[in-house]
């Protein structure tokens, strides 16, 4: 096994433009998993980027909240500010793991390790966030919900890495998170959903859903629904929307069936009352 | 007295076989691994070592390198201890390796691929097997059993009403925290080179029998030591026969001690676990509830060898019609082959599933009757002087009917049960509702079991003064030091400081049976203090023995007289008298005595989800007399949370036979956030051929939450389920 | 601790906190309040450094995917799952393992019957401690959410929360 140990972010960035295979550690906390049993991935090479201070670090501006990459799940659940501006990300954060994995795992990690089942990063995607990629060549910025391009891929280049997460201070006045898992912690989602509506005329709603398609996604159907203000009387009414937005699997944990019922039914009950059309 | 070893392991200094450094009989150890089978029955064609590795610097056992007869020593000697050409289940041991660079094994390891022509396996222990599936006898069966009492045809002709059901409960996984560890050396003996192995076990006299048959050896030439073990549950009742008989054949082939350690995947995928089961009623009833007849089939999938399958089921159909009196009774019981792990042991061995079976029916039979399912329990509830269904006459005083009126009170059932209505009037997707289990759990092996064991335990009288117990039984987090101390110390009148437990070492230490069957505290803790009787008496003058102070001094006093001599106080079973059994027709007293219990359950089910949430646990049980009341708690604590994890997460995915899910994400157990605080509360009536009075406590605990909770599921939602694990995927379409 | 096949090569830009040796990292750390200087293997989890070379084996191997909780340390003050941590990223910081616990602290749990058979026992007592430690925690969480990254077969767990309860002198820790 080879580690690169950068010094700073620039340095890492020289590292991952002479070799295209690195693979970015922060937090470990996917990495490690039956590591002794993987020999075969401890041929690889890594780049640890838990070192660089510089990308410890959250920042409140007028706009905008911005998560260093290597903000961990705890650093949120500290933070005075968020509870009240950004609800979500506390909600989502103690579902992840328990405290030994939230003190440890990363929001940047979460994105970049890219699984469906993500816990991050459905918050993320309601309060559309975006990601900062930065390279040699610079930095540029990635709406999260355009990030991915299919099952554990996404748009960024091997010689990128993510560097924050930038989060739009913005009014909401409906925010609500569901984790579904088999267990009330130490659970891996059997299917997610994170909703905001922004206050603004006309609101915009933002519906994600994770654990039900190859990555975390945004319901481009429901939300047109809820946008239509499209009259809804029971969970079924939304049947044919989230037939069209998510393609769930049966698998271990869980089955199609269940995911797509159960999202229905989260969707309507969170959403009952919340617009006249829904009731 | 508290845990005689807890300030031990609450300060991380207790050391467990693969925390200790590799000095001493463990210098120059090697690491050993396992190669498995990759399907679930067929032909070996080759073992192929993989190319890049030295293998003449790995150490390689197989089956040719057995020096007895490749059997893993237990009731049928059917199971191999490394397979021979043949594979029955996915995952079976085909060949060991072993090598001093673990990390270097590892990659050796998952080179190896072991080449077959698949035979089409059984899989479904529940439909009958095709003619290409059969593999053993013209059905594939195990074992079959009977238990017959009354007429239960000329029953159901005259009956009110007759309510059948069919019930299925699933595989369960132990999950002990510590992995099945082991490791061997050899020694010079008397009689020639001994092989030692010392590791994580609850029967140390099961692994040296397994030992001397496979190893062609005599006690002399083997010993086994128990090593402070994490966790059992009766995973390491049969299974440690097994990895010790690895250990050994790589120590002898090595010439260097060896250690195995299963990582937590192969331990889940690898070993024994609970057997899953199908269980049929048919029962007639009068229109108060009164059972009139109870006909049971009982279906358990045994696995791919015989294993211990005979003994739970029996166990499982001799508790299948519930503590109810009954006059017309016919079970009829089967373990069936399939190429699945081999079922075994597991806390309550056969009994949660016939009683999941019974209970959840006695409330399906209320709801047919429009009856509170309270009321049928009570009406039906054995009294003393009536009998089982093995024709057992129940005796000793337990008044199980203010046992549940108590457990009622004490859980507030009434008071849940109204307020549960109330609150689904108005909630729009949350649904509560209580359930009840009634239980009974023999104690002890079964039938003539704890005669044929002849269990002996001796004590030592040290030079100091000191009684040391000398017992097979050992401590795997259940207690047994610290309840053999109080015990002991009891007995002789003295400190509890004075008494010391002796580790199990079988060239130390008698047969005093395995550590199984709620045994140890009122079976072994019995025999702890008839050998202290038989020291006091040895040492007494005049018939009169000694106790305390006297017969301390009077021990010092021999020694001083008899230096270097040992001396023992010793006992062997007896059965409490009047205990008779006819195992051939299973009529008689199946058990020297039961413990009862009633527990209550108060859930809530998310109908968005389908999640089930257990809100409040009451838990009572009638367990003889309490030793020690913090240990006796955490028994029945941990026992209903484990019942918890099998009535609603704790599901087997299986592919060709082999565990998918044999990781602790995706196999769920309860965590601290899933459980509320579980409610315990004991009924003491002494039991006088129990030692300290006690009566078996470790798997009543496991017998009732399942059915409770499911009862409970059903008053909350109407929902009809008879399968566990209740998952939410699983009661979903029920809602 | 050899790995005779992998290709363990080394970081050639060494940083402040390590230097390279023979294919291994060398990093200075701070365990249990003593300054520790070792030459690590990349592939080295911090779990099996305590364990097998630093001879500290309380912390527990329960599943090595960091869902038990058996392997819990403390790195800089917060509970971390040993079994998930490379070596090497613990350059610079501070590590407690369960041996930096006083046993003489340990009685309330044991009269609650925190531990049966002891193999998640030292996880569970360094996640409690850490909690008795920072018991401010408690507004925002209940003590079985707190615990719950501690699997246990034995306890059901309410010896191990009566137990915690009772060490730190707070009545309510369990469900709200």
């Amino acid at each position: 096994m080879n580690v690169l140990l950068p010094n700073s972010l620039a340095e890492a960035c020289d590292f991952c433009a002479k070799q295209p295979d690195l693979i970015p550690l922060a937090g470990a906390t996917d990495l490690l998993v039956h590591w002794p049993l993987r020999q075969a991935e401890h041929d690889k090479t890594y780049l640890d980027l838990s070192k660089l201070q510089e990308l410890r670090t959250i920042t409140w501006s007028a706009n905008s909240l911005t998560l260093g990459a290597l903000t961990t799940y705890w650093d949120v659940l500290q933070d005075p500010r968020a509870k009240s501006d950004f609800p979500l990300l506390i909600e989502s954060a103690r579902q992840v793991g328990a405290i030994q994995i939230q003190s440890r795992g990363t929001w940047a990690g979460n994105i970049a390790n890219g699984s469906p089942a993500a816990d991050g990063v459905p918050v993320l995607m309601a309060y559309d966030a975006s990601v900062a990629l930065t390279s040699k060549s610079g930095t540029r910025s990635v709406p999260l919900h355009e990030y991915y391009t299919g099952y554990r891929k996404s748009v960024r280049r091997s010689d990128e890495l993510i560097s924050a997460i930038s989060i739009p201070l913005r009014r909401y006045d409906f925010a609500v998170f569901h984790k579904v898992g088999a267990r009330r912690a130490q659970a891996i989602t059997k299917i997610g959903l994170a909703m905001t509506r922004e206050s603004a005329k006309p609101a915009t709603w933002r519906v994600v859903a994770n654990s039900v398609a190859a990555t975390v996604k945004r319901c481009a159907a429901v939300e047109n629904l809820l946008h239509a203000g499209a009259p809804i009387r029971k969970p079924e009414d939304f049947a044919a929307a989230i037939a069209s937005d998510v393609t769930p699997i049966d698998d271990i944990r869980s089955t199609a069936d269940y995911r797509r019922t159960v999202m229905a039914r989260l969707l309507y009950h969170s959403l009952k009352g919340v617009s006249p059309a829904i009731s | 007295m508290h845990r005689l070893e807890g300030l031990s392991k609450l300060s991380g200094a207790e050391r467990y076989l693969d925390d200790e450094p590799l000095e001493g009989a463990l210098k120059g150890c090697l690491w050993g691994m396992t190669v498995r089978s990759p399907i679930s029955r067929g032909k070996i064609r080759r073992i192929a070592y993989g190319a890049g590795f030295d293998w003449s610097k790995f150490v390689v056992v197989e089956p040719g390198d057995i020096p007895g007869p490749n059997e893993t020593y237990l009731i049928e000697n059917d199971q191999p201890v490394l397979a021979p050409g043949y594979v029955r289940h996915m995952h079976e041991a085909v060949a060991l390796v072993a090598h001093e660079d673990r990390n270097l094994l590892r990659r050796a390891a998952a080179s190896i691929r072991v080449e077959v022509d698949a035979d089409p396996p059984a899989l479904d222990f529940r439909v009958a097997p095709r003619a290409d599936q059969i593999q053993r006898g013209s059905d594939n069966l195990i074992k079959k059993l009977q238990i017959k009492k009354g007429d239960v045809h000329a029953a159901f002709a005259n009956a009110y009403k007759i309510v059948e059901g069919e019930y299925e409960t699933g595989a369960q996984e132990h999950v002990y925290i510590e992995n099945n560890a082991m490791s061997a050396w050899i020694e010079d003996g008397p009689n020639g080179d001994v092989v030692v192995v010392r590791g994580s076990m609850q029967c140390p006299y099961y692994v040296l029998n397994a030992l001397k048959h496979a190893l062609g050896r005599d006690e002399t030439r083997v010993r086994v030591i128990q090593a402070p073990t994490g966790g059992g549950f009766g995973g390491k009742e049969d299974y440690p026969s097994t990895i010790a008989l690895h250990c050994a054949l790589l120590t002898l082939k090595a010439k260097r001690p060896v250690k195995i350690i299963y990582d937590r995947s192969e331990d889940m995928a690898a070993t024994t676990k609970r057997h899953p089961s199908l269980v049929r009623h048919k029962t007639a009833v009068d229109k108060s509830g009164k059972l009139l007849a109870q006909q049971i089939e009982v279906i358990l999938d045994g696995g791919a060898y015989v294993t211990l399958s005979p003994v739970v089921l029996s166990r499982g159909i001799i508790h299948a019609a519930g503590p109810y009196t009954c006059e017309n009774v016919l079970i009829e019981g089967k373990a069936v082959l399939t190429n699945s792990v081999p079922y075994g042991a597991f806390r309550g061995f056969g009994a949660p599933q016939t009683i999941f079976a019974c209970e959840r029916h006695m409330d399906r039979i209320a709801h047919a009757l429009g009856l509170d399912p309270i009321e049928v329990r009570r009406i039906n509830l054995l009294k003393d002087g009536q009998t089982t269904s093995t024709q057992q006459t129940i005796s000793g005083g337990t008044d199980r009917h203010a046992l549940l009126n108590e457990t009622l009170r004490v859980s507030a059932y009434d008071k849940h049960k109204r307020e549960s209505e109330a609150f689904n009037k108005t909630h729009p997707y949350l649904r509560r509702g209580i359930g009840i289990a009634t239980v009974l759990h023999g104690a002890g092996f079964t039938g003539n079991g704890e005669v044929y064991l002849n269990s002996k335990v001796d004590v030592g009288a040290r030079p100091d003064g000191k009684i040391e117990v000398l017992a097979a039984s050992t401590e795997m987090g259940q207690g047994t030091n610290t309840v053999f101390t109080r015990i002991a110390a009891d007995a002789a009148g003295y400190d509890t400081a004075d008494v010391v437990v002796g580790v199990p070492d079988t060239f130390r230490v008698p047969n005093s049976g395995p550590t199984v069957a709620s045994r140890t505290v009122m079976v072994v803790g019995k025999l702890v203090e008839r050998a202290i009787d038989d020291l006091a008496a040895q040492l007494g003058q005049n018939g009169k023995p000694l106790r305390g102070p006297s017969l301390k001094k009077a021990i010092t006093d021999w020694h001083t007289t008899n230096p270097g001599k040992e001396l023992k106080g010793r006992a062997t079973y007896t059965p409490p008298p009047n205990v008779k059994f006819d195992d051939k027709n299973y009529v008689g007293d199946a058990y020297a005595t039961f413990a009862w219990g009633a527990c209550v359950a108060h859930v809530e089910v998310d109908l968005r989800t389908a999640a089930v949430r257990v809100l409040d646990f009451t838990a009572m049980q009638d367990i003889g007399k309490v030793i020690n009341p913090v240990l006796a708690k955490g028994q029945v604590q941990g026992g209903v949370v484990q019942a918890i994890g099998w009535a609603l997460s704790e599901e087997f995915k299986f592919k060709d036979g082999g565990m998918l899910n044999n990781t602790l994400t995706n196999y769920i157990i309860p965590t601290s956030d899933d459980v509320p605080p579980i409610r315990v509360v004991f009924h003491e009536n002494p039991y006088p051929f129990g030692g300290g009075g006690a009566k078996g406590v470790g798997e009543l605990p496991m017998d009732g939450p399942a059915p409770a909770i499911l009862n409970a599921v059903a008053h909350a939602t109407g929902a009809d389920a008879r399968a566990i694990p209740l998952t939410p995927e699983h009661l979903l379409p029920l809602l | 601790m050899g790995f005779a096949t992998s290709q363990s090569s080394m970081n050639h830009q060494s940083t402040q906190s390590s230097a390279t040796l023979n294919g291994t990292i060398a990093i200075r750390f701070t365990l249990n309040g003593r300054e520790v200087e070792i030459a690590v293997d990349p592939t080295e989890r911090l779990l099996d450094t305590l364990r097998y070379r630093l001879n500290l084996p309380g912390s527990k191997e329960g599943c090595g995917e960091g869902e038990c909780g058996a392997c819990t340390v403390t790195i800089d003050d917060l509970p971390a799952n040993s079994c998930l941590v490379p070596t090497f990223q613990v350059r610079g910081c501070n590590v407690r393992t369960i041996e930096s616990i006083p046993t003489s602290s340990l009685q309330p749990m044991l009269e609650t019957g925190a531990t049966q058979c002891g193999a998640c026992t030292p996880g569970v007592v360094v996640t409690a401690n850490w909690i008795k430690e920072h018991s401010s925690v408690l507004a925002s969480h209940t003590l079985r959410a707190l615990m719950a990254g501690n699997l246990c077969r034995c306890t059901g767990y309410d010896g191990i929360i009566d137990g915690l309860e009772k060490w730190i002198g707070n009545p309510k820790g369990g469900r709200p």
